[in-house]
């Protein structure tokens, strides 16, 4: 393609970064040395610029790795060496919070003040600015608010970047006062490598509580031995998904009658079988490990405590819809979990449980880890396969759908890791067994995040169909013994469930009967003293942030949205404008109906579902 | 080759094809609305190589560029023909029912092997059969070229070439397959088209058919020549024999247009009587005895234009003319009246009427009739037909309908121009984007893109030179030197240097190229010049 | 005579798709397959307004304003893109479709500058009632350059006792285009048109996210140091005048441009051979702006720099009268 690079060299650290991604360049004219050759043969064109597309976003975060940021001398080495106009690498990487286009300090701390965290422990800004000054400094060390880590058993964390050939990445929770002042003291000498590895709160696990499944593992298994995770019964599964043959894989699916755990419920079998018979080839199969739903730590606390799990679930879900090559997509937040993920894959290829002959199989199949870059929007699974391609993570329209045209344009098994790990469950213990756990509708167990003013915060797996009332038991209810205020389920797309309603059965009809959701399995406890305006301007705030900007509701709405709690915010003090509720209507109106996709859908529930309870200050009169 | 001159295709059709060779062609940059077609090829799938020596814009589309030597054109086209027939790709069906001379033809290339095609042109045998294997094996493929293929002293050759690779392998005369010669101004086909050939009638029929001829003279009730006329450059050898003492030019301004600007501008100098009517006051204008102030055809009058793709649009009228100037046709009109003949002042309608009812292959194509179709491609015989896509689907028809096609071995003859010491460097000469051959036109608009004239080199020969971008060197052919800044570009190779003629007014490239013509075209060797560059001392450069 | 080809045939003509039956508003509507439901509407005389959809770009279905409800469907779906299905039954105008066209409507025009944009969606606008007002009082434009700056994941919460805009000054930074993103409503045609639709050359993208998204080049250079080419096929494109020929805007600055005084005249590009089909708008016997027919095939409306502005040489003799 004829493109125009940015006239701005790279430095060696640039181009050495981005090489050791791409491998070194094959020409002159793809930003290598000029031979004699080169003068008379090169190849390029749009289908090799392509083919080459999807490495853009590994490309990147190599540059912001090595430098701190995507300098506009490494973006235009990119660009060379894949083929592709910086305009458009730009558009990408200015779609990422985790990737500056700007020059940045060499540590940089990402803070949480997502809703989870501020519920636990309040707003963390007044304290680093008095440690570090006010957000987006370039010094050696700066800081800047993050939505939710993941980390919100802990109340507080930090994500640590370091760029440099000596830099890191690490999650610092909880991230506490002492923690704070630590880290400020070291300065840009700090070593990123050696901060302590964050803990998981599993608190039915210290309790020896024998009915969990999918987290049976956790903090038993060595998770960096493949012998120890056999010995824990891992790849029995996959031993029996290979004698089963992918249609008995998919019979089985469908007689445990397994929904998807990502939100929309789908049944499992039918997605497989839906890909598995498509004739379009190749067939792609994706792991959704995007979790970024605030409140939501049950993906990050299974991949960095039994991360084989997930590598065996996705080699079954790709033998089974006939692919040969997986994507795990992981969120850019989770260092940790990265590591040891790309361990276990390492591990099982070595073993030959990936590769060219899957366990014998006869069958081949390889996975890739890809590291998300800081968007909420990137968990939505169409613009998740956008983010894969080196596009900008905006969702598609659905139909089509991936099972039809998905990565790449191919046939596509695109499952949240909660559901892959279900598999597990299923095929070890058979459909039977899954099936008679939870609801005759909403079968088998599911996790539940449990956070804020919580007695017991952690991650917590109980039958569908347990009523919240119970499962805040089992947390130890509300911490302190303080009256309960609410409760926010299902995460910042989900909505508030009040005192009053802690019956409720959790399970996917259940939820649906009492106009609430499941969601991502976010139980945020908010006692009396958390101030629900607040939160839900952060709430509306977090969806501003998010929102891909592709389509007007979401992209004008959620600032509205923002706008109309900031003044019910200051209403208090001031005038509530005279049709507040009616716009908030109007707005949940078209974001619901006129999104493109479930963020912008989802954008306004939990403040309706506020509205709608009379939980909001000043609204409560129908004004 | 076949028949009357004109694209074999539809640029519809590059939209369809499997595989797309452009040779010779930065249509990028010199046809960036028939890029856009080409491009829609690629996103709908198709495979492109690009011939070029430069790897311009366009190239860097191609999924292979083939870097050859300038002027080594007919070697590679050889090279791909015996690799086709070696490799048995050859389209056996369509050589045996639609051609003729193939045995021969075959026999010539023969000696041309991947690792002597190589050694001539510099490209790497494997991208060579490469080529060669995909334009064979393509369902459609469409062949396309510009002043690459047509500015040197082979032109016509170079040419043939590339037709005898479509005849190998059956790709022409179907729908996505085919030939396209892109013409380099808006209206250079329609004038082949209305005559302005010397050997030809308006819709190429011939001067010197007994039968063509007298239809013309019945019609127009005089006596016509019956010998073929002179072509551009045998009139400048007819002035300097002093055999052509009178010239009348419209719209061309040979003196910055002509390879060799010095001969051209002593030729034009030694006539008696020199006419010309333009638009400008340009520098043949300078020289001329009578200028006729004339308008411009696109905006100021009523007519027909033909496109690349055979297809004739109306042009339209939109602005009045301003001080003296007239339309082409009262300036001819007059002047006939003039010469003592009263044409009277036809519409621009009534011309094209009394051509249609002289042209068979545009009789259909009524004002009307253009106007409602945007355009129609010819031949368009009558007012039911609506123009051909392609042409030379009589190739393919069961029974063949009219004469075979028929193979033309050409030989590889070098550029005149030889590389020697002395003249150690190829000067190769094209066009920018944002401007058009002597820049009359484009001088018109400041565009943005628009930088002054350079001469062109690849990095390592800026290196070699010890020259820095901006830095003013001398260029010297064995026809002239001038001097221009250097610019670096990356397209280039080492040895490969690169002018335009868009500003001569301040940098007269055409100094330096030579003028040695093809014989059978008239067109000059402008892409292919020796020539020395050397560093000028600061001082001089001031 | 017969022709013999070895490949497939041309395009599959209209004629040859398969039928699709369905309803709109109650009334049977038969397309083929391939249509849109717009198609489909459009086919029985109903309007839709569409703001981001243009017969020669692929539909990206971003503004939601051509949205219409299909029996059966959770949320309405964008008449633009959606291919028809048969026995589909879609409805128009109920109260959910007029409400979400109604607010985007309101909320485009509540943060831009919808004065250029035509007449249509002023009547729009009046027809669904929609009321930027509601929203509060326009916040103040920012400074040139700031919101090329928002970085993702972050922004100001104000106090929202303003209405958030995408107002700023405008772009001037070459001779032939002025860039007024005040009134741009972020509906991708300009990409489109400078990308993958017409013409392959990635000047522009859509850069940042959110309510900061916005188009842009690589780090907001000026178009001098992008790949500009200047074909003006962005601006062809423009629905809102954000993108506009510096020949116009100066135009309308001065108060001068004056459309009911302007012919317009298809004629030939002078250029190359291509034969590209322009439209000389002139006013005063004066060329104030070039465009091409969306619906010739030679171009499909586009142009490049020299067609779309190499004109001046013939005003220029004007001037020297």
């Amino acid at each position: 393609m004829d493109l125009r690079v940015t006239r701005v060299p790279a430095t060696a650290d640039e181009r050495s970064a981005v090489d050791a991604v791409l491998g070194e360049p094959e020409s002159g004219w793809a930003g290598g040395e000029r031979a004699a050759v080169d003068g008379h043969v090169a190849f390029g064109g749009l289908r090799r610029a392509e083919e080459r597309r999807h490495l853009l976003l590994p490309a990147l975060h190599a540059l912001q790795d090595r430098v701190g940021w995507v300098s506009e001398g490494g973006l235009g080495y990119v660009c060379t060496r894949l083929d592709l106009a910086p305009a458009v690498a730009y558009g990408v990487a200015s779609a990422y919070a985790l990737l500056a286009t700007e020059p940045a300090g060499q540590v940089v701390l990402h803070v949480c003040d997502d809703v989870a965290c501020r519920a636990a422990t309040g707003d963390p800004a007044p304290l680093l600015e008095a440690n570090l000054g006010p957000t987006g400094g370039t010094g050696p060390v700066s800081w800047q608010p993050s939505p939710c880590l993941g980390y919100c058993e802990h109340g507080s964390a930090a994500l640590v970047l370091r760029a440099g050939t000596d830099g890191g990445r690490a999650t610092v929770a909880p991230f506490d006062v002492a923690r704070q002042g630590e880290l400020v003291a070291l300065g840009d000498r700090l070593d990123v490598q050696a901060l302590p590895t964050p803990l998981a709160l599993v608190p039915q696990l210290e309790r020896g509580d024998p009915s969990v499944r999918l987290l049976r593992r956790v903090g038993r298994v060595d998770v960096a031995s493949i012998d120890a995770y056999r010995a824990a019964g891992g790849y029995e599964a996959l031993r029996r998904a290979v004698e089963l043959g992918p249609a008995g894989v998919i019979a089985e699916l469908k007689d445990a009658k397994l929904l998807g755990r990502g939100g929309a419920a789908f049944p499992t079998g039918v997605k497989w079988e839906t890909v598995a018979r498509n004739p379009r080839r190749p067939h792609y199969v994706v792991a959704n490990a995007d979790e970024s739903e605030p409140g939501t730590f049950k993906d990050r606390v299974l991949l960095e405590h039994d991360p084989f799990a997930l590598v065996e679930a996705l080699t079954i879900a790709g033998l089974t819809m006939g692919a040969e090559q997986g994507f795990l997509y992981l969120r850019g937040e989770y260092p940790l979990a990265e590591q040891r993920l790309t361990h276990a894959a390492e591990a099982a290829r070595r073993r030959g449980l990936l590769g060219e002959d899957v366990m014998g199989s006869g069958l081949r199949f390889d996975l890739e880890l890809r590291r998300g870059a800081g968007a909420y929007i990137a968990g939505e699974e169409t613009a998740l396969l956008n983010s894969i391609e080196g596009r900008r993570p905006e969702p598609r329209n659905k139909p089509p759908f991936p099972a039809d045209h998905g990565l790449f344009d191919r046939p596509t098994g695109i499952n949240n890791v909660e559901t892959l790990l279900c598999v597990l469950d299923v095929l070890t213990g058979g459909s039977a067994a899954f099936a008679s756990t939870g609801t005759p509708q909403s079968t088998g167990t599911r996790l539940f995040c449990l956070s804020g003013k919580v007695a017991s915060p952690g991650l917590y797996e109980v039958p569908l169909g347990t009523s919240l009332r119970s499962l805040l038991e089992q947390a130890g209810g509300v911490a302190d013994g303080r009256p309960l205020q609410a409760i926010l389920l299902g995460g910042a797309a989900g909505g508030f469930v009040g005192p009053d309603e802690l019956d409720l059965e959790l399970s996917f009809e259940g939820a649906r009967a009492a106009g609430a959701t499941l969601g991502s399995g976010v139980v945020v406890v908010l006692d009396d003293t958390v101030d629900l305006t607040v939160l839900l301007r952060r709430i509306a705030q977090f969806f501003r942030d998010e929102s891909c900007g592709q389509c007007v509701p979401c992209r004008v709405g959620t600032q509205r949205q923002e706008e109309v709690l900031a003044r019910l915010l200051a209403g208090r003090a001031g005038g509530v404008l005279a049709g507040e509720r009616a716009l908030l209507a109007d707005l949940d109106a078209v974001l619901r109906d006129a999104s493109i996709c479930g963020l912008g859908q989802t954008a306004s529930a939990a403040v309706t579902s506020a509205v709608r309870r009379g939980l909001v200050a000043g609204l409560q009169e129908g004004s | 080759m076949f028949g009357a001159g004109g694209g074999t295709s539809s640029y519809e059709e590059i939209e369809h094809a499997d595989l797309i060779v452009l040779w010779g062609s930065n249509a990028r940059e010199a046809h960036p609305i028939f890029f856009h077609h080409l491009l829609k090829g690629l996103r709908n799938g198709a495979k492109m190589y690009a011939v070029d020596p430069r790897r311009t814009s366009s190239a860097q589309w191609a999924d292979a560029w083939l870097g050859l030597d300038v002027g080594s054109d007919i070697a590679l086209a050889n090279t791909i023909a015996r690799e086709i027939i070696h490799a048995g790709l050859v389209n056996t069906e369509f050589v045996a029912r639609a051609t003729t001379g193939f045995d021969e033809y075959a026999a010539d290339v023969e000696r041309w092997t991947l690792d002597e095609g190589e050694r001539v042109t510099g490209v790497p045998a494997e991208v060579i059969a490469a080529l060669a294997h995909d334009y064979a094996r393509a369902g459609r493929a469409q062949l396309c070229w510009t002043l690459g293929i047509t500015e040197h002293h082979t032109a016509t050759d170079n040419v043939l070439a590339l037709c005898n690779l479509s005849l190998l392998t059956g790709h022409v005369g179907r729908y996505g397959s085919g030939l396209v010669p892109l013409r380099g101004q808006n209206n250079v086909q329609g004038g082949g088209d209305m005559g302005a050939l010397p050997n030809k009638f308006p819709g190429f029929q011939d001067v010197e058919s007994e039968e063509i001829r007298a239809k013309f003279e019945a019609r127009w009730g005089r006596t016509l020549h019956r010998e073929r006329g002179w072509h551009l450059a045998q009139m400048f050898e007819a002035i300097e024999r002093r055999e052509l003492r009178a010239l009348y030019v419209l719209g061309e301004n040979p003196i910055d247009s002509e390879a060799d600007t010095r001969r051209a501008s002593a030729a034009l100098g030694e006539l008696d009587h020199l006419v010309v009517q333009d638009i400008f006051l340009t520098r043949t204008a300078e020289l001329a005895d009578v200028v006729l102030p004339a308008s411009v055809s696109t905006f100021e009058s009523d007519g027909t234009v033909t496109s690349s793709e055979r297809r004739v649009q109306r042009t339209r009228r939109a602005l009045a003319l301003p001080g003296d100037a007239r339309e082409d046709l009262d300036i001819l009109c007059a002047l006939a009246a003039r010469l003592g003949h009263d044409w009277g002042r036809p519409t621009a309608e009534e011309v094209w009427d009394e051509l249609r009812s002289l042209s068979p292959m545009h009789a259909g194509m009524s004002y009307r009739r253009l106007e409602e179709l945007g355009g129609i491609q010819w031949p368009c015989w009558d007012e039911e037909h609506p123009g051909d896509k392609f042409l030379h689907g009589r190739l393919w028809a069961e029974p063949r309908e009219g004469p075979p096609a028929p193979f033309f071995a050409v030989e590889w003859v070098p550029p005149i121009d030889e590389l020697t010491d002395e003249f150690p460097m190829r000067l190769t000469t094209g066009r920018r984007l944002d401007s058009y051959n002597t820049g009359v036109q484009t001088g018109g608009y400041r565009s943005p893109l628009r930088r002054p004239e350079t001469l062109d080199l690849s990095p390592e020969d800026m290196g070699r030179l010890g020259v820095k971008e901006g830095d003013v060197v001398r260029i010297t052919s064995r026809r002239g030197a001038i001097t221009a800044p250097v610019h670096a570009d990356p397209a280039l190779r080492p040895g490969l240097a690169f002018m335009t003629f868009h500003f001569p007014d301040e940098t007269e490239t055409n100094v330096l190229t030579r003028d040695d013509w093809d014989p059978k075209s008239g067109t000059a060797e402008f892409k292919a010049t020796a020539i020395r560059v050397e560093r000028l001392a600061a001082e001089v450069v001031g | 005579m017969t022709i013999t080809s070895p490949t497939a045939a041309d395009p599959t003509p209209v004629s040859l798709r398969r039928r699709i039956e369905l309803s709109v508003d109650g009334q049977p509507v038969t397309v083929h397959e391939g249509d849109t439901l717009l198609d489909a509407c459009r086919q029985v005389g109903v309007e839709v307004p569409t703001l981001c959809f243009l017969e020669t770009l692929a539909p990206v279905n971003v503004c939601r304003v051509c949205v219409v409800e299909v029996e059966g469907s959770r949320t309405l779906v964008p008449s633009c893109s959606r291919k028809a299905e048969p026995g589909m039954s879609v409805q128009t105008a109920s109260d959910r479709v007029r409400t979400s066209r109604r607010m985007v409507l309101e909320l485009l025009a509540s943060s831009v500058d919808l004065s250029l944009a035509g007449d249509d969606v002023q009547r729009w606008i009046a027809e669904y009632g929609a009321r930027a007002d509601r929203h509060g009082p326009a916040a103040a434009p920012a400074a040139a350059g700031e919101r090329d700056r928002a970085r993702p994941g972050h922004h100001h919460v104000g106090d929202g006792l303003s209405a958030a805009t995408v107002h700023q000054p405008a772009k001037r930074d070459n001779e032939l285009y002025q860039r007024d993103y005040s009134r741009c409503i972020l509906c991708y045609k300009c990409v489109e048109a400078c990308g993958e639709d017409a013409q392959n050359t990635f000047a522009i993208a859509v850069a940042g996210r959110g309510f900061d998204a916005r188009i842009s080049t690589e780090f907001d250079v000026g178009l001098p140091d992008s790949a500009c080419v200047y074909c003006g096929n962005c601006i062809a494109v423009c629905p809102t005048g954000a993108l506009m020929f510096t020949s116009e805007a100066d135009l309308r600055a001065e108060g001068a441009w004056d459309e009911d005084r302007q012919q317009v005249t298809r004629t030939v590009c002078p250029y190359c051979g291509v034969g590209c089909n322009l439209e000389l708008h002139v006013q005063d016997n004066t060329i104030v702006k070039v465009t091409s027919p969306l619906d010739h095939e030679v171009t499909s409306g586009n142009l490049c720099v020299k067609g779309r502005f190499g004109f001046q040489f013939a005003q220029a003799r004007r001037a020297a009268d």
